[in-house]
């Protein structure tokens, strides 16, 4: 558990990261920052380098040019790296015969964290009850917290963690939203990977966007609804409209010029806001059944997919 | 992180997992019961109790040493199964990724298991000496044998064993270094072990140049620095057969040779690849 005195995390520099699989590049050019104190995303699509980026972070994979380093330290040259970074990367690097105490015992041993942390890291992650049992057994939201003992080992103070929500329960999604939150607040760095904005949206502070390899928004989180206007499409107030008589609607909003699409719950209208559109059914006796501004969530999806579109969502 | 902590840490491992113990159980019994068995043939061709083919007796020499050395000329797959598994199955189940996150300084790890790999062979060892020295001491002494155990070169064929075991288990974290995938690398050990290399060394035996070059196989130069070999009964016996040893000081600097030429060239291939 992480105690009053967590450690102050180290701010994480990509610069110019770039690796290429023969003539495939998968990470190209890319340079950002993530801060301590905060929660921040790094999303995009399945395949769009977010895994190869990580692995280059902490020396697993080599890079073909650019640096990635720990308050301007590599991976690779940290004393006690599982004390300064702690990673979870996939649900399944466990031997199946290992139970998760002797698994985290292991590690433990090998990066000189004191034998404590071992059971501190099960009670935190909720495996306390389990910490005997063969790992084989498992179910994969129970590897996932398994994953994450691991990453919380060393009580460090930057945190990577590559698709921590996939697998994981209803209660467990939101544990691990209230955790991730915690833990920033004590002033570590946390790093979340996700291909969904959603999954990560109600945690992150700032979000990094790749798309094939590239940057496409570093930034914070409400910052991407307007990222939009960048993206080429001028962004504009947004309303939802349904009634009851869709198609009167429809001929109703042609008439007044305005630009809508039909989604699941009604009309998108945009250009126009709740006032308007009120007056406009209500001059044309229309009944209406909703009529509410398009919600910032919504615009912030909007944007993403519009944002990493073509990346092969 | 630190060389000692590696060490440690591999040796959790391995305790934590049924591998070393499987491999020492079925050690145990079949080195026991084939030295006891084709002890029990031999001695009683030797001794006349069991009637040859033609009715003349066979003189096998002096039987102890190659009764005992079946620890190391039988045994020695199992280190060397042992080392490739340790390392091999850190690819198989993916936990090169926590052993290097943990660890980053990769030739420390390699180094961790290499000692870990030597010190259980040498560990088989002992267990291969005790299976074959009770099989192969019960099966003399029953013909009216001498089982040798009083002799100090019987005490030195041990000691020697016990160093093949122990490089065995070098040869197999090379092994499992220069061929990542765990089913790979159990079916090259053994066909190598089992059929490839008593084949070559059969057929090597019947002419010179070719048991001059035969000496140089991994297995034959194990067998010269234990100092007696299974196939020294078949060329007793035989007659018509040649065999060249090397001695027991250049056969030992053979498997050196071995293990660091598969080690290196893993290291330069397989060890230094990116972990996705």
């Amino acid at each position: 558990m992480p105690g009053n005195t967590a450690p102050r995390g180290a701010t994480i520099e990509i610069a110019g990261l770039t690796k290429r699989f023969g003539h495939v590049t998968a990470v190209d050019d890319l340079t950002f920052s993530v801060h301590p104190g905060r929660v921040t995303g790094f999303l995009g699509p399945n395949g769009a380098g977010k895994t190869t980026t990580l692995r280059m972070l902490l020396g697993l994979v080599r890079p073909t040019s650019g640096r990635a380093t720990f308050d301007g330290v590599r991976y690779r040259r940290l004393s006690r790296p599982l004390m300064t970074v702690g990673a979870a990367l996939e649900a399944s690097s466990f031997h199946p015969g290992r139970s998760a105490r002797d698994h985290l015992r292991v590690y433990a041993q090998a990066g000189r964290v004191p034998a404590s942390r071992v059971s501190a890291a099960l009670a935190t992650v909720g495996l306390a009850a389990h910490a005997d049992r063969r790992v084989g057994g498992y179910s994969l939201g129970m590897r996932q917290r398994l994953g994450l003992a691991f990453a919380l080992l060393g009580d460090p103070g930057v945190l990577v963690l590559d698709e921590p929500i996939n697998g994981l329960d209803p209660e467990g999604i939101r544990w691990i939203r209230q955790f991730l939150r915690r833990l920033a607040a004590e002033g570590r760095t946390v790093l979340v990977s996700s291909h969904l904005l959603s999954e990560v949206q109600q945690s992150v502070d700032d979000v990094i966007v790749i798309a094939k390899g590239r940057l496409v928004y570093a930034g914070e989180l409400a910052g991407l609804a307007s990222a939009r206007g960048r993206a080429g499409q001028a962004s504009a107030p947004a309303v939802i409209v349904d009634s009851p008589t869709r198609d009167v609607l429809a001929h109703a909003l042609a008439d007044a010029r305005l630009a809508f699409e039909q989604t699941g719950d009604g009309f998108l209208v945009s250009g126009a806001d709740a006032a308007s559109l009120g007056h406009l059914a209500f001059t044309s006796g229309i009944e209406l059944s909703q009529l509410r501004p398009a919600t910032q969530a919504g615009a912030i999806e909007d944007t993403f997919i519009e944002l990493v579109g073509e990346g092969g969502l | 992180m630190g060389p000692f902590a590696a060490v440690r840490a591999e040796f959790t491992k391995i305790f934590t997992t049924h591998l070393w113990w499987v491999l020492a159980l079925v050690l145990l019994v079949y080195l026991g019961a084939l030295t006891g068995g084709l002890g029990t043939l031999f001695a009683g061709l030797q001794s006349g109790a069991i009637e040859a083919r033609g009715g003349h007796v066979p003189s096998f020499g002096d039987l102890a040493p190659p009764l005992y050395s079946f620890a190391t000329s039988i045994g020695y797959v199992f280190p060397v199964l042992f080392g490739a598994l340790v390392t091999a199955g850190e690819w198989r189940h993916q936990t090169i990724t926590p052993t290097f996150l943990a660890n980053p300084h990769r030739f420390q790890v390699l180094w961790a298991k290499i000692c870990s790999a030597v010190v259980f062979g040498a560990g088989y060892g002992v267990l291969a000496l005790a299976a074959s020295v009770t099989g192969g001491a019960l099966a003399l002494r029953h013909f009216g044998l001498d089982p040798e155990l009083g002799e100090v070169s019987t005490w030195h064929l041990f000691v020697r064993a016990l160093a093949a075991m122990a490089l065995w288990g070098f040869v197999g974290v090379g092994l499992g270094v220069l061929v990542p995938s765990q089913a790979a690398v159990i079916v090259t050990i053994l066909a190598f072990t089992q059929f490839v290399e008593p084949l070559l060394r059969l057929a090597a035996a019947f002419s010179v140049p070719t048991a001059d070059a035969a000496k140089f196989l991994p297995g034959a130069s194990s067998d010269a620095l234990v100092g007696a070999s299974f196939l020294d009964l078949q060329n007793s016996a035989e007659g018509t057969m040649v065999v060249a040893h090397l001695d027991w000081q250049h056969g030992g600097l053979m498997l050196i040779v071995y293990g660091a030429a598969v080690t290196v060239i893993g290291c330069l291939t397989t060890w230094r690849r990116d972990v996705s």
